[in-house]
């Protein structure tokens, strides 16, 4: 799609034997890398009889829907899907709403103690639930969020990474874009809002859709902060409930598969942000 | 960043042209910015700060999971925790985790993003086959993967046409969750490489192929040094996410400690002191234990990069 968009830009080049060597190499890694997904996909579309079969086949002797159809009437798979849905979309409003601000913040206004606390913000990269998990599960029991949706977001919402990547980016963008409008008598959400946030937007959408990504496929935390099968998200449920009694193979490729594949949509469309987000932020990081 | 430099050259010239007043607004503008940070610092605080210092200050007591009757132990847990061979045994499999999977993937992610930068056509399609598999749940590449690994209906011995006891025998164990997660996350590291194939400025090539240059040469001289910073990135973010290690290692055992605990990471390990054996204040010990190795790689990277710094490149 976007390959053809580009060939007024840039005239074809020839196929030279390097270039065919190439693209022979890069088909063939291709086809390796992806045939885990290939696998997984017939395997969906296999009867569960035939998918444990031995010796496995690629394909399916009898393509059915099946595992497809099963895992719909099951119930418990649209809720995840919707649970994951609410988690994520909150996380990533208000981790970018926070470290936007935040970001700007410490890279441009002036308070008392702003040394001190970008100093703690900064050790608080190396703080996640993996590391802090029990303590941070007595906390969030403390405040009375286990099993709740609350419990679920708001401990993924204060992300010193994406801080410091936003504070990173405010700091390069030259000072006297604001100064001017200050000058003008602009006030200070005024300026944040109609000159740093645009400039900011390729930045703020790398984060936006990394936290997306993140909390989409969080396990561990969900995994922890609830075993209530009507609040799991999809890796949870999936990773939890299909795999509890007897897997049923087929339905729980189906059911990965439905996991994976919004990301993959939203990549294939925002490719070409990713990479050039990837490009600003990460690359900050060094 | 480069549509902003554009706007800035105006600019200054009316700044000069400011009277004092504006000067004082100008000034203004930047003052008092802790409402900026306050949402973030809430959040930070309740969810960060506290749960590390309440993680302190539950390893020195016996608290269960209820948290209530907590008596104060002094350092009785950590005396505990450096005479636990279990702990020392989690540690030493995530450390041999990370031992195998950064190097590998820093390797593969540079091969892929070298591939993928040099095929003119399509490039859109070679980005998403090799970043694909990282937007699966962690538990579903693990899933798969068990399942792949599966001796009779597993794929992978039937095509190797191998017989190895992949997820059963502490031999292979490990090595099983390794593979998976090289497939896993290569794309990561991967988009990081290519995105600085792409900074690499083209006239530095075109320079060097005047002088002679050839394609090796182009690669050892301009190609590989340019890359030294986002080297030493991805092999940081590779170490810290590593030694994390848990999804893959406990789905792909179905939630045990896998043959003989060879597969029991050090995030499994607190979980399980804390959930299972109810002993937070042993868990919350040894989580601290574990924040202390973590901050100490971080630390370690940032002081590399000031000496390095400091030394001039």
């Amino acid at each position: 799609m976007s390959g053809a968009a580009q060939i007024p830009v840039r005239p074809r080049r020839a196929w030279t034997p390097s270039q065919i060597v190439l693209t022979l190499l890069g088909t063939a890694v291709s086809v390796v890398f992806l045939s885990p997904l290939a696998w997984a996909l017939f395997t969906s579309l296999k009867s569960e009889t035939e998918a444990v079969a031995v010796p496995p086949r690629w394909l399916p002797r009898e393509w059915t829907g099946q595992a497809w159809s099963a895992i719909f009437e099951n119930g418990n798979i649209t809720n995840w899907f919707v649970n994951s849905l609410v988690v994520s979309v909150c996380v990533t409003t208000v981790v970018l709403a926070v470290s936007a601000l935040a970001g700007y913040g410490f890279a441009r206004t002036e308070f008392r103690g702003k040394g001190a606390l970008m100093g703690v913000v900064m050790a608080g990269l190396m703080v996640s639930p993996a590391v802090l998990g029990v303590p941070l599960f007595t906390t969030v029991q403390q405040m009375g969020m286990v099993d709740t949706y609350w419990g679920m977001i708001l401990p993924q919402c204060a992300p010193a990474a994406m801080v410091y990547i936003l504070y990173k980016f405010f700091q390069g963008i030259p000072r006297e874009l604001e100064e001017a409008a200050f000058i003008d008598g602009a006030g200070r959400w005024r300026v944040f809002f109609t000159i740093v946030v645009p400039l900011a937007r390729p930045s703020l959408a790398a984060v936006g859709i990394f936290t997306f990504i993140a909390s989409w496929n969080n396990f561990l935390w969900p995994y922890m902060v609830t075993n209530n099968p009507d609040l799991m998200t999809m890796p949870n449920g999936i990773a939890t409930v299909m795999n509890s009694y007897g897997i049923q193979w087929a339905q729980l490729m189906a059911g990965g598969l439905m996991a994976g594949l919004p990301l993959i949509v939203v990549f294939v469309f925002f490719q070409r942000q990713i990479v050039a987000g990837v490009a600003h932020t990460g690359l900050a990081g060094q | 960043m480069t549509t902003t430099s554009a706007e800035t050259v105006i600019v200054p010239a009316r700044a000069r042209t400011a009277t004092e007043s504006a000067t004082a607004r100008r000034k203004q503008g930047f003052q008092h910015g802790g409402w900026f940070v306050a949402p973030f610092l809430a959040l930070f605080a309740l969810f960060v700060v506290w749960p590390l210092l309440r993680g302190l200050w539950l390893s020195f007591t016996d608290a269960n999971i209820s948290g209530e009757g907590a008596s104060f132990v002094g350092l009785d847990n950590y005396r505990e925790a450096l005479q636990d061979d279990v702990m020392w045994e989690a540690l030493g499999h995530s450390a041999y985790f990370t031992l195998l999977v950064v190097p590998c993937i820093t390797v593969l992610a540079f091969l892929l993003a070298m591939l993928a930068h040099h095929i003119e056509r399509g490039k859109w399609l070679w980005r998403l086959c090799f970043f694909a598999p990282f937007l699966l749940p962690s538990t579903v590449a693990a899933n798969l993967w068990q399942w792949l690994f599966n001796p009779g209906t597993g794929m992978i011995n039937h095509v190797f046409g191998i017989d190895t006891p992949w997820l059963t025998d502490k031999a292979y164990a490990m090595l099983a969750v390794v593979l998976t997660t090289l497939w896993w996350t290569v794309g990561f590291s991967f988009l990081l490489y290519l995105a600085a194939l792409q900074g690499i400025p083209g006239h530095l090539y075109e320079a060097a192929k005047l002088d002679g240059a050839n394609a090796w040469h182009r690669m050892v001289h301009i190609t590989l040094p340019m890359l030294r910073n986002i080297t030493g990135l991805v092999i940081a973010l590779q170490i810290l996410a590593s030694l994390q290690v848990f999804d893959q290692a406990v789905v792909m055992q179905d939630f045990g400690p896998g043959p003989e605990g060879s597969t029991r990471t050090f995030v499994q390990y607190t979980l399980e002191e804390g959930f299972t054996s109810y002993r937070v204040g042993y868990a919350s010990a040894i989580s601290i234990i574990f924040f202390v190795i973590i901050a100490a790689v971080a630390l370690a990277r940032m002081w590399l990069l000031r000496n390095r710094e400091e030394g001039g490149r």
